[in-house]
């Protein structure tokens, strides 16, 4: 490519589930030309290496594999002219500036009317979680292990434990049990499952998989290969009960251990974050604390179901083209809070638009529950509730209501346990 | 005999007890839609799973090509079913749910391409 200089309506960061629908959307909103930037050589994202079914239950109403839906928004985007320029990774972004290196584009200045951040999560590792031990090979975190078996052809171990109830490290203990491996444990250090209920059913139950809960890797032992684990109990303050210590033989240690936002590029251009979620802090539109910038997805918080990435990056991707096109409102914001038992919500602000539109706050509860109430109140005025059987951390919660309800003040959102249940 | 299911149809995850015989049902409580009843006999009697998996390929730069079976299967038969797909080898041009592989060992389902190969 000889351009050094692009200009386009819309630049998408990432072309995994949320960069592909906010493309599509933008383009269907009018904008003129939507350009979408991966470092990979395909676009799709880490749905290329989710094989198994479980995705489009609430977009599509059907279940498909993560390559299925990768497949019809890949294709729903180029059908509605989006670009592509792949093997590019963006360097630096600001206010209506992205600057792109790759092997093929050479150093590419991009000037965009607005940007749409897509560049979801990277896993947390041993070192975020300073496991002790020797420094062996075949400790994997999940993610890189469920690529080299399901798209590398390269099988990863054959005695296997796995650390942490993360969604990734359930689906890749029954993968690699499909496989021939045999999964000795999945270990987590909290009291309950960090990932969803139905992977557990699925994924661990249907093989026999032990669910160790509240244990932990005390240590990892071998010299050129992992040769073993020492697990152990922890009590509630997370800390080791002596006397538990439990040696288990493997040759591969898989971490699944959480997922951080990669949020590189947000902080160096100045973007406020949400210390709790790791990612911008956004309004309705998706539209972060630099007005030319939206983000959507994995980077703005961490997602259970990629449905739900996929109707947030749309509404980031119209956003954005209105936004180019000048049309996005500037109206007063007010922010939008955790309240008791809440650990995050998302939106963090919520633009006036005194419009019937409906906003939807997505939140995570901090502990598991039985029937609770979740309500969203102004002043003390509950606007929304809704009544639910059980609550759970690994499970994103969300309510509904108009625009036009709010009025100024702090929008907080609190969950209370039934009486008598 | 009884058996405590918890229904995977939702997130809300409930928790449905079904008691009868092999393929007789004699009472089901616990669910709260019809979906989540249907789905407990039914995991009462021959839990059912979608297979997905990869067969390798060759004369393309990704070595596999994910598949997946066509319609549900019986659980206990998804081992026997990946001993198949270790077995079968592509090559472009494939198209999306083109069949790999016909009437998976008699179950009378397809396992079909979940991507393309070019």
């Amino acid at each position: 490519m000889n351009e050094h200089n692009l200009i386009c309506d819309v630049a998408v960061v990432g072309a995994g589930p949320a960069g592909l629908a906010a493309a599509a959307a933008a383009k269907k909103q009018g904008a003129g030309r939507v350009l979408v930037i991966e470092r990979d050589a395909l676009p799709g994202g880490i749905l290329l290496q989710c094989i198994h079914p479980g995705f489009g239950l609430t977009y599509f109403k059907e279940e498909l594999t993560g390559p299925e839906y990768a497949h019809r928004f890949v294709k729903a985007a180029k059908e509605a002219g989006v670009e592509f320029l792949t093997d590019a990774t963006v360097l630096e972004i600001g206010d209506k500036h992205l600057r792109v290196l790759g092997p093929s584009c050479g150093l590419l200045d991009i000037q965009a009317g607005a940007i749409v951040l897509a560049m979801g999560c990277r896993e947390r590792t041993r070192g975020n979680i300073r496991t002790p031990g020797t420094r062996p090979a075949g400790v994997y975190t999940a993610g890189a292990g469920q690529r080299l078996v399901n798209r590398q052809n390269l099988m990863i171990g054959k005695k296997i434990v796995i650390l942490g109830s993360g969604d990734i490290g359930m689906i890749m203990a029954r993968r690699l049990t499909l496989q021939g491996a045999k999964v000795e444990a999945v270990v987590e250090l909290l009291p309950y499952l960090a990932g969803l209920t139905r992977n557990r059913v699925q994924c661990l139950d249907d093989f026999n998989i032990p669910l160790l809960l509240s244990h932990t890797v005390a240590e990892i032992r071998g010299h050129q290969r992992v040769e073993a684990v020492k697990i152990v109990q922890v009590d509630d303050k997370r800390q080791p009960v002596p006397g538990t210590e439990r040696v288990i033989e493997c040759d591969t240690l898989l971490l699944s251990v959480g997922l951080i936002p990669e949020n590189e590029l947000t902080r160096a251009a100045g973007i406020a974050i949400d210390k709790v979620t790791s990612g911008p802090s956004v309004n309705q539109y998706m539209q972060t604390s630099l007005p030319s910038v939206f983000a959507c997805g994995n980077v703005v918080h961490v997602n259970d179901l990629v449905d739900n990435v996929s109707r947030e990056s749309e509404q980031a991707g119209r956003s954005a083209a209105l936004f180019a096109a000048g049309k996005l409102p500037e109206t007063k914001e007010i922010a939008c809070a955790p309240g008791t038992g809440i650990r995050y919500v998302v939106p963090q602000r919520i633009a006036l638009d005194g419009t019937d539109a409906d906003l939807t706050l997505y939140f995570r509860v901090t502990a598991p529950g039985g029937a609770s109430e979740l309500t969203a109140a102004q002043s003390g005025k509950v606007l929304t509730s809704r009544k639910v059987r059980r609550v759970s951390p690994g499970e994103m919660e969300h309510l509904n209501l108009k625009n036009s309800v709010l009025t100024e003040g702090n929008l907080t959102v609190s969950i209370a346990a039934e009486e008598g249940k | 005999m009884e058996k405590t299911i918890i229904c995977t149809v939702c997130p809300q995850g409930c928790r449905i007890t079904v008691a009868g015989e092999g393929s007789r049902i004699d009472s089901v409580t616990g669910f709260t839609c019809p979906r989540g009843k249907a789905y407990a006999e039914q995991e009462f009697i021959c839990p059912m799973r979608i297979l997905t998996g990869s067969v390798r390929t060759c004369g393309t730069t990704e070595p596999l090509l994910p598949v997946r079976s066509a319609d549900r299967i019986p659980r206990d038969r998804i081992p026997e079913c990946m001993k198949v797909l270790r077995t079968v080898t592509v090559k472009p041009p494939v198209k999306i749910h083109d069949t790999v592989i016909k009437n998976i060992l008699g179950t009378g389902v397809d396992i079909v391409a979940c991507s393309e190969l070019e």
